[in-house]
């Protein structure tokens, strides 16, 4: 068993800059011998919250995106953290789903430790501080949302550490398309059918007008009663059946006449090659 | 090809740094101290939250005005409000300004290559009266008034010539007001509404004033 760096030990202090010069190292023999480097899978994505009259709704699409390809149709974007705190990954991939996990893990141990239900608050907390200290060279911005005994919050985190506190975010290559609809159609204290309608149609305008993003909406509601995950709530993006047939039956063009001309071919010259195969 | 719409690729991923492009003032009067910030917070072109509160408390008579980087701003905030609440309980009665200021101006000057942030800190206690501290750089100095962040650069002149030593408490906020409304207008970074904190020896009130309520000059 070698030893692992453990996520939940705090460090010592200062800012970890453990792998910069391997990556600088890797980097430049990358250069000499003219091949890429690999590049990491980005999630170019639309993530979306509000709060509304009972909690919290979190919104995402379901693309993932390996450069100009698409890597995944129908990938998750929203995980839980605690029972009723849920979380949105943009940016690389990779990063957002082991930040994600990573916040999980010590959520729960800070959980059993305390003896209390987690807040919001301290998740956001946890999450930024570990974002400032690898200098956002952990390229995850995240939507934190969810309901504790202080009521429902929603917080969005910057790859560099920095939060804000709001009642509607978006996050992701499609914010700006999705920021649209909230700015225009938001209200405070939103029942629940329209706050998921609201959502919805957010992230559905990060996938129509935002080539980064597609495929499916996932909603995730989280209420003080519990939080339940809607998986593919809604799929805009289906192809349309086709509603008739454009084959033509064998016999709709008439036969008017038939000629066959014979070829008579000599063989002139014929080889054998034997093919190896042991 | 596609994805280059007006000039920008869906496929740059948000790693530009989250900044406070901003406008913070801080002014003492006899007796106590007004902060005033503005609420636009960019991420490159965007504009990831337009009402953010740039004034972060300290300790309950002592606020500081975040610029700069928004990450490296917040995290400093939040290390030396732990760092003031272990000191006050060390010595048992409110910390001073002066020791806000310095726990601040510790932070910028040792990590002054990491970080990119400036925090004006402002506020009251019982020795020396309202005090204003700029720590720019890992600098430390008490000033009358400090402007700070990109908007800054705007209204130099417009501070410089206006203030008067012994305005009133009610005459500092309209100086902050008046400040802030000038370079929000004319910096492209700072916008949204306006945010004042007034400190004295009774009380720390906050204010938010929309835009429609700030002065308006030439052209608007």
């Amino acid at each position: 068993m070698f030893p692992c760096l453990n996520p939940s030990d705090v460090q010592d202090g200062g800012f970890s800059f453990n792998n910069c010069s391997r990556n600088a190292a890797l980097e430049s023999s990358f250069s000499e011998s003219s091949s890429k480097p690999p590049k990491a899978r980005k999630t170019g994505t639309t993530i979306a919250g509000i709060v509304f009259k009972d909690g919290v709704i979190l919104g995402a699409d379901t693309r993932a995106t390996d450069d100009m390809v698409v890597a995944d149709k129908n990938c998750v974007k929203i995980h839980c953290i605690a029972p009723k705190i849920y979380c949105c990954g943009a940016g690389v991939a990779a990063d957002a789903q082991i930040t994600k996990q990573i916040l999980a893990s010590n959520v729960e141990l800070h959980t059993l430790n305390t003896g209390r239900p987690p807040l919001v608050a301290m998740v956001t907390r946890t999450l930024k501080q570990m974002l400032f200290r690898y200098r956002g060279q952990v390229n995850s911005s995240l939507i934190v949302g969810g309901v504790d005994v202080d009521g429902a919050h929603l917080y969005s985190v910057y790859p560099h550490g920095s939060y804000d506190k709001l009642p509607f975010v978006t996050l992701g290559s499609g914010a700006e398309a999705a920021v649209s609809v909230f700015e225009d159609r938001f209200k405070p204290n939103m029942e629940l059918e329209e706050g998921k309608q609201l959502v919805r149609d957010a992230i559905a305008a990060g996938i129509f007008c935002d080539l980064g993003s597609g495929s499916n909406v996932d909603l995730c509601v989280i209420t003080q009663a519990g939080a339940s995950f809607l998986r593919g709530f809604d799929k805009p993006t289906t192809k349309g059946r086709r509603e008739g047939s454009y084959m033509y039956k064998p016999g709709t063009t008439a036969v008017l006449t038939k000629t066959v001309t014979p070829f008579c071919l000599d063989v002139i010259d014929q080889s054998v090659h034997a093919m190896d195969t042991k | 090809p596609l994805g280059n719409h007006a000039g920008r690729s869906w496929s740059r991923v948000v790693t530009e740094e989250v900044k406070t492009g901003t406008t913070i003032i801080a002014v003492e009067f006899n007796g106590g101290v007004v902060l005033g910030s503005d609420s636009r917070v960019s991420a490159g072109d965007a504009v990831v939250n337009r009402v953010m509160n740039k004034l972060s408390p300290l300790h309950d008579r002592i606020y500081c005005a975040l610029s700069g980087s928004a990450a490296d701003a917040q995290t400093m905030a939040e290390v030396v409000n732990h760092q003031l609440d272990v000191h006050s309980i060390e010595i048992g009665e409110d910390p001073l300004v002066c020791s806000a200021a310095t726990l601040v101006k510790n932070i910028s000057y040792k990590y002054k290559e990491e970080l990119m942030a400036h925090l004006i800190v402002a506020g009251w206690d019982r020795k020396d009266g309202g005090q204003v501290f700029a720590t720019l750089n890992g600098l430390l100095t008490r000033l009358p008034f400090a402007i700070g962040g990109s908007g800054s650069f705007y209204v130099y002149g417009f501070v410089d010539a206006e203030y008067r030593k012994g305005m009133s408490r009610d005459e500092c906020q309209q100086f902050v007001l008046n400040t802030l409304s000038l370079a929000m207008t004319r910096d492209g970074s700072s916008g949204g509404v306006a945010f004042l904190v007034t400190i004295d020896q009774h009380s720390t009130e906050e204010k938010i004033i929309l835009p429609k309520h700030l002065p308006k000059f030439f052209n608007q």
